[in-house]
């Protein structure tokens, strides 16, 4: 059984008097340990997709699976539950915290989880060593360049070992040299095991994923 | 890493707005501790006024006779048809339910006598209940200690060519003088002050007494409920209250007490708001971090913890401060405001845990809406890009 189903998703968002259907009946499958890139037009539904898959965004209708847990049955609070102990978000911006250091960015996932302070430092350096930020733990957000601060949400992402690296355009504001690098190791993080599922309107970066989905008005084509 | 690192890293960071935060909210505790601090010890200072101002209910017999004025009260007729109160009902007035307000009783005998070829009044009194309640009383010489010794009003002892030692005759009885009163400006300066079992039998009262002051150690204390309680239990007896300038003096305390809770109430109003606006533009600017928690798996009720540890800490931060500045404010104003350089500041920690509490209350609720507002974000909104 594939790790991710996507089933007949529709999404719809009013506004007024208007309708608009982001995804108009979306199938996809997805295995463990695959590398997907997204791809599509702006307005095609890419990010929506992501967001539904993120348990983030209820879908209008259809049944989204993942690791056999039907996402948007799950009662209260126990979608943000799986998303803690599932799944990992890599953002655009990298929406990294202001205040808080490198080392603690990458803690936040573990600040709702029962371990103790030394076990949680420990998690968030291996995370920052594996995407090479290893000596710069202490740095804020400001102090880092862009590359590095994608580096940051990466090590994030996958310091609570999710099943599912979710990745939104993580290079749409980085420049070629730096995306490359970046791709490398989401490249180097599948490897590893890593299921990653990332949105992006650069077709190079899908010579670095397994498989690419391309979406064309809210339908997979 | 804790939520509680979240919420103290970012008070570190967002420092002007904290400040902000726990000034708006200092400025109301503050205002409510001088307020409160300030009518205590105003009350207290005219509590011990009262004290020193002497009796504020007296007790005289029910009389139809001819009046004897003491200190512009009317008392029974005291050398023609007079009648007296029995000493034992006096034990009576300890029962009343108001009894612990009671801080003195002074009970009188008084009679007219021959001091040699002068007419004066003696007075029979307890010296230790009525030095308790005329603590304005300056002796030359001793208080009687024993029967046969007197103390003489400042005008009496000039009138007898009497000072201390020397010795005066009534009844054909010696009695020495062991002190002499200076000057007081009442009906005092006139008269002869012996004991009172003494004096009772020098007038042939014996367990008699004319009148009695009490004096109720209290502000705002049921004065009025005191009398009636007193006339109750001695129904021979007439019963009236000494207000006068101190009751006035309450009464103005009273009115200052309620304009100051409803000006504290107004400035909590105002900090509760200031705290509410910054709380709620502060949820508003962190909206996209709101959603990145929410995104990694925060529950609402992680959201909410965060939003108020940040208000709870700046609360206690400012109910410290408003306590401290509070008194400071209180220590500055007394002066002023109770008119007397005797009037001492009253600390209570009571009102300081009560401060503290308050600020926190106050706080927390004004941040509950901004909280539950942080915590109802929609993540995929929060974030935009997704």
């Amino acid at each position: 059984m594939a790790l991710i189903e996507i089933k007949n998703v529709k999404k719809q968002y009013t506004s007024g008097d208007d309708t608009v259907e982001a995804l108009r009946g979306v199938d996809i499958s997805i295995e463990a340990g695959e590398f997907i890139t997204i791809m599509g037009q702006s307005g095609s539904g890419n990010s929506t997709v992501l967001s539904v898959l993120g348990g983030m965004n209820h879908p209008t209708t259809g049944e989204v699976e993942m690791a056999g847990v039907k996402l948007y049955q799950l009662p209260g609070e126990k979608l943000a539950d799986f998303r803690a102990q599932n799944l990992g978000f890599v953002f655009q911006s990298f929406h990294l915290i202001s205040y808080l250091t490198a080392i603690e960015n990458v803690m936040l996932p573990l600040a709702i989880v029962k371990m103790s302070t030394p076990a949680k430092k420990t998690a968030a350096r291996q995370a920052l060593q594996r995407v090479g930020l290893g000596n710069k733990l202490d740095r804020l957000p400001n102090q880092l360049s862009g590359g590095e601060q994608e580096r940051v949400a990466i090590a994030r992402a996958i310091v609570n070992n999710p099943h599912i690296l979710l990745a939104d355009e993580p290079t749409g504001n980085l420049d070629s040299k730096t995306s490359e690098e970046v791709m490398a190791l989401f490249r180097e993080l599948n490897d590893a095991g890593q299921t990653v599922v990332m949105v992006t309107h650069n077709p190079e970066n899908g010579t670095y994923s397994d498989r690419t989905i391309n979406l064309k008005d809210g339908m997979v084509v | 890493m804790k939520l509680h690192t979240i919420s103290i890293n970012n008070l570190k960071r967002r420092k002007a707005k904290m400040a902000f935060l726990t000034i708006g909210l200092m400025v109301g505790i503050a205002t409510i501790v001088t307020l409160v601090t300030l009518t205590r010890s105003m009350s207290s200072d005219i509590e011990r006024k009262m004290d020193e101002f002497g009796a504020n209910i007296l007790v005289t017999p029910q009389s139809n006779g001819l009046a004897m004025n003491y200190g512009g009260i009317s008392l029974g007729g005291v050398t023609f048809d007079q009648r007296e109160i029995r000493e034992e009902d006096l034990a009576k007035i300890k029962t009343i339910s108001n009894s612990k307000n009671i801080s003195a009783i002074a009970p009188k005998v008084l009679g007219g006598i021959k001091v040699g070829s002068r007419d004066v009044l003696l007075v029979g009194v307890n010296f230790d209940s009525e030095l308790k309640m005329k603590q304005w009383w300056q002796i030359f010489g001793d208080v009687p200690k024993s029967d046969n010794e007197v103390l003489l009003g400042s005008d009496a002892s000039k009138v007898l060519n009497a000072g201390p030692d020397d010795s005066i005759t009534i009844n054909e009885q010696n009695f020495k003088v062991a002190g002499v009163l200076d000057q007081t400006g009442s009906q005092d300066d006139a008269l002869v002050f012996a004991n009172l079992s003494k004096a009772q039998k020098l007038l042939g009262k014996e367990g008699k007494i004319t009148l009695a002051e009490v004096a109720a150690l209290c502000s705002g204390c049921p004065i009025g409920d005191m009398v009636t309680q007193i006339a109750e239990k001695i129904p021979d007896a007439k019963v009236s209250a000494i207000q006068q300038v101190v009751e006035g003096r309450l009464k103005a305390l009273d009115q200052f007490k309620r304009f100051s809770y409803a000006m504290a109430g107004v400035v909590v109003f105002i900090g509760s708001l200031i705290v509410f606006v910054t709380m709620m533009g502060s949820v508003n600017e962190r909206t996209t971090e709101i959603g990145v928690f929410r995104a990694i798996g925060f529950r609402k009720s992680h959201i909410m913890r965060i939003i108020l540890l940040e208000a709870a800490l700046v609360s206690l931060l400012a109910g410290f401060l408003g306590y401290a500045v509070g008194m400071g404010g209180a220590k500055l104003a007394l002066p002023f405001m109770a008119e007397s350089k005797n009037a001492f500041l009253i600390w209570d920690s009571t009102v300081a845990f009560r401060s503290i509490g308050l600020a926190l209350t106050l706080g927390l609720l004004a941040s509950l809406y901004p909280a539950l507002h942080a915590a109802k974000m929609d993540p995929t909104e929060a974030l935009r890009a997704l």
